[in-house]
């Protein structure tokens, strides 16, 4: 990461405590209609260094909308973003330097092999030892073994893993993740999500874009939700579930079912298990509801 | 940025000439409907066919097939290109720092050396068939520059359908009245025994020229007025056809 960006530590030592370090991604008022469709409708957030991001939403929410503006695919028409400190329109180079985009379907040249996927990405990025670069990420991606195959044979998740290798080459302080699991089956979900919380471990800002409510749950620091273009809501996991009214307890009156009459007219000690059935009963939905 | 432009577009031809080595029937099946052609004129029509010079009909015939096989082959470059738009590769250059002219240029160099090679192959069966030629090394370079002049500017037109199209089929089927337009020239009989119009637009449109002169130079002729207008007509093709490319790629990809 010697990327030059206007990092904290060049703000004079006295002032450094009181200047909050700037955001990896800044997004304000974003607007974007294509024709007459109004895809995105102000949008606002920010996204802290080394964090993941979960941008939630259902299909047409703007997601990937949104992920184009600030990977400098599109223009916003109204508003302004900046990653990594570069305004996305007016810095685009810069801006470019400074991420990595992994797009909704794997974008891997099928007829090149693995290896050479990443070895192209490594050339194109200008990165010291393309091979060597190109060596460490099959084997950190459980490729090695593929990585002379054509991608064209590899399977969904493989291709997605070489897919988020190749956003990696040159180690960019943002990467996007449009969509990173779908289509996916569930190890290789749980394969591409092991390799996002690697990223953040080491320092890489994540942003990714989902419509699986357990996916963002268990990778995000922090969840927006993203509806008809706008951020409903932008905050923890804990921060939202606390936006809902805890859950209540509710007596509900029971008529007694045939069984139970039965059972009170043909035995005492019957009646009894039956009755500590629908305790259990009882307590095991009031938990079901407070989870 | 547009430092690495160079670098860049070396590495990106590269790539996109991996694709052709790995699917070298592309350069057959351009080189397959040119052959066939070949064979028809020659083996079949040729013998009926009152050329009004001296030379033999394969050796007549043979710039006609040469710029039926660029136009076959130029369909493939807008596949390649149309299928990099659709799989999200495209979008993967375009948000990495590199040059953003790169992707463009490296489809164009990549079509230039496969309708090379598609054009040796079609040459080295037109001389099993008893073309020969007394051109010199001069002439033989001006045959070379005027097919990539015409490939280029060919190339350029194929790029605008590679970035438009909506489907594979749709992508490569312009090229057919490309493949068709040397019927209606010089190419295969003079272009006066044709009735009047036919006459008039077999005249007057570029393939003619561009005919006239290969065929001068590879039969040891004087090349006369041709050359221009067909040079002329390359060049306004590939202006016209290169700002419209590049109009529509900035605003597919910016």
């Amino acid at each position: 990461m010697t990327t030059s960006q206007p990092s904290p530590d060049a703000v004079a030592p006295s002032t450094r405590q009181l200047a909050p370090p700037s955001p990896a991604i800044r997004v304000r008022s974003i607007t974007k209609s294509f024709k007459d469709v109004q895809v995105l409708r102000g949008v606002d957030f920010d996204v802290a260094r080394g964090s993941i991001f979960a941008l939630l939403g259902s299909n047409g929410a703007g997601k990937t909308t949104l992920v184009k503006i600030l990977a400098t695919l599109l223009k916003p028409d109204a508003g302004s973003a900046s990653v990594d400190g570069f305004d996305v329109t007016r810095q685009a180079a810069k801006a470019r330097a400074s991420i990595s985009l992994t797009g909704q379907f794997a974008a891997v040249d099928e007829l090149l092999s693995g290896r050479e996927n990443l070895m192209l990405v490594a050339r194109l990025r200008h990165v010291a030892h393309p091979a060597a670069v190109a060596d460490e990420l099959l084997a950190r991606f459980s490729l090695a073994e593929a990585s002379g195959r054509r991608a064209s044979t590899y399977s969904g998740g493989m291709r997605r893993r070489l897919d988020i290798a190749m956003s990696l080459i040159g180690e960019p302080p943002v990467i996007f993740l449009d969509e990173p699991t779908t289509g996916l089956d569930p190890q290789a979900r749980i394969d591409v999500w092991n390799a996002i919380d690697g990223l953040a471990a080491g320092g890489t800002t994540v942003l990714l874009t989902t419509q699986y409510l357990d996916e963002a749950e268990r990778l995000a620091d922090r969840i927006a939700i993203l509806h008809q273009g706008r951020i409903l809501v932008n905050g923890t996991l804990a921060e939202l579930k606390g936006l809902l009214p805890p859950a209540k307890v509710e007596y509900v009156e029971k008529q007694p079912t045939l069984e139970d009459v039965f059972l009170a007219l043909t035995g005492q000690a019957a009646a009894e298990d039956a009755a500590v059935d629908h305790a259990d009963n009882a307590a095991e939905a009031h938990e079901r509801r407070n989870d | 940025m547009t430092t690495h432009f160079i670098g860049d577009t070396a590495t990106l031809t590269g790539r996109s000439l991996k694709h052709v080595t790995r699917s070298l029937d592309t350069i057959i099946t351009t080189c397959v409907m040119p052959i066939a052609f070949l064979l028809l004129f020659v083996y079949v029509f040729g013998g009926a066919i009152e050329t009004g010079t001296d030379v033999s009909y394969i050796d007549y015939l043979l710039p006609g097939i040469l710029l039926i096989t660029i136009a076959t082959g130029i369909s493939y470059t807008a596949y390649r290109l149309f299928q990099d738009m659709q799989g999200g590769i495209v979008e993967r250059f375009q948000s990495m720092p590199i040059a953003r002219s790169s992707t463009l240029w490296a489809h164009v160099l990549t079509s230039l050396v496969a309708n090379a090679l598609s054009l040796v192959v079609v040459v080295g069966v037109a001389f099993a068939m008893g073309f020969r030629s007394g051109a010199n090394v001069l002439d033989w370079l001006g045959v070379a520059g005027i097919l990539l002049l015409f490939t280029l500017a060919l190339t350029w037109i194929a790029v605008i359908p590679g970035l438009v199209a909506k489907s594979p089929d749709g992508a490569s089927a312009f090229s057919y009245p490309l493949i068709f337009l040397p019927f209606i020239s010089s190419a295969f009989v003079p272009t006066a025994s044709m009735p009047g119009p036919v006459a008039w637009f077999a005249q007057y449109q570029p393939v003619t020229p561009i005919v006239n002169s290969v065929r001068a130079l590879l039969t040891g002729q004087p090349v006369g007025g041709d050359i221009w207008i067909a040079l002329a007509w390359l060049m306004g093709v590939l202006v016209v056809a290169y700002a419209v490319a590049q109009v529509i790629y900035r605003r597919k990809v910016s």
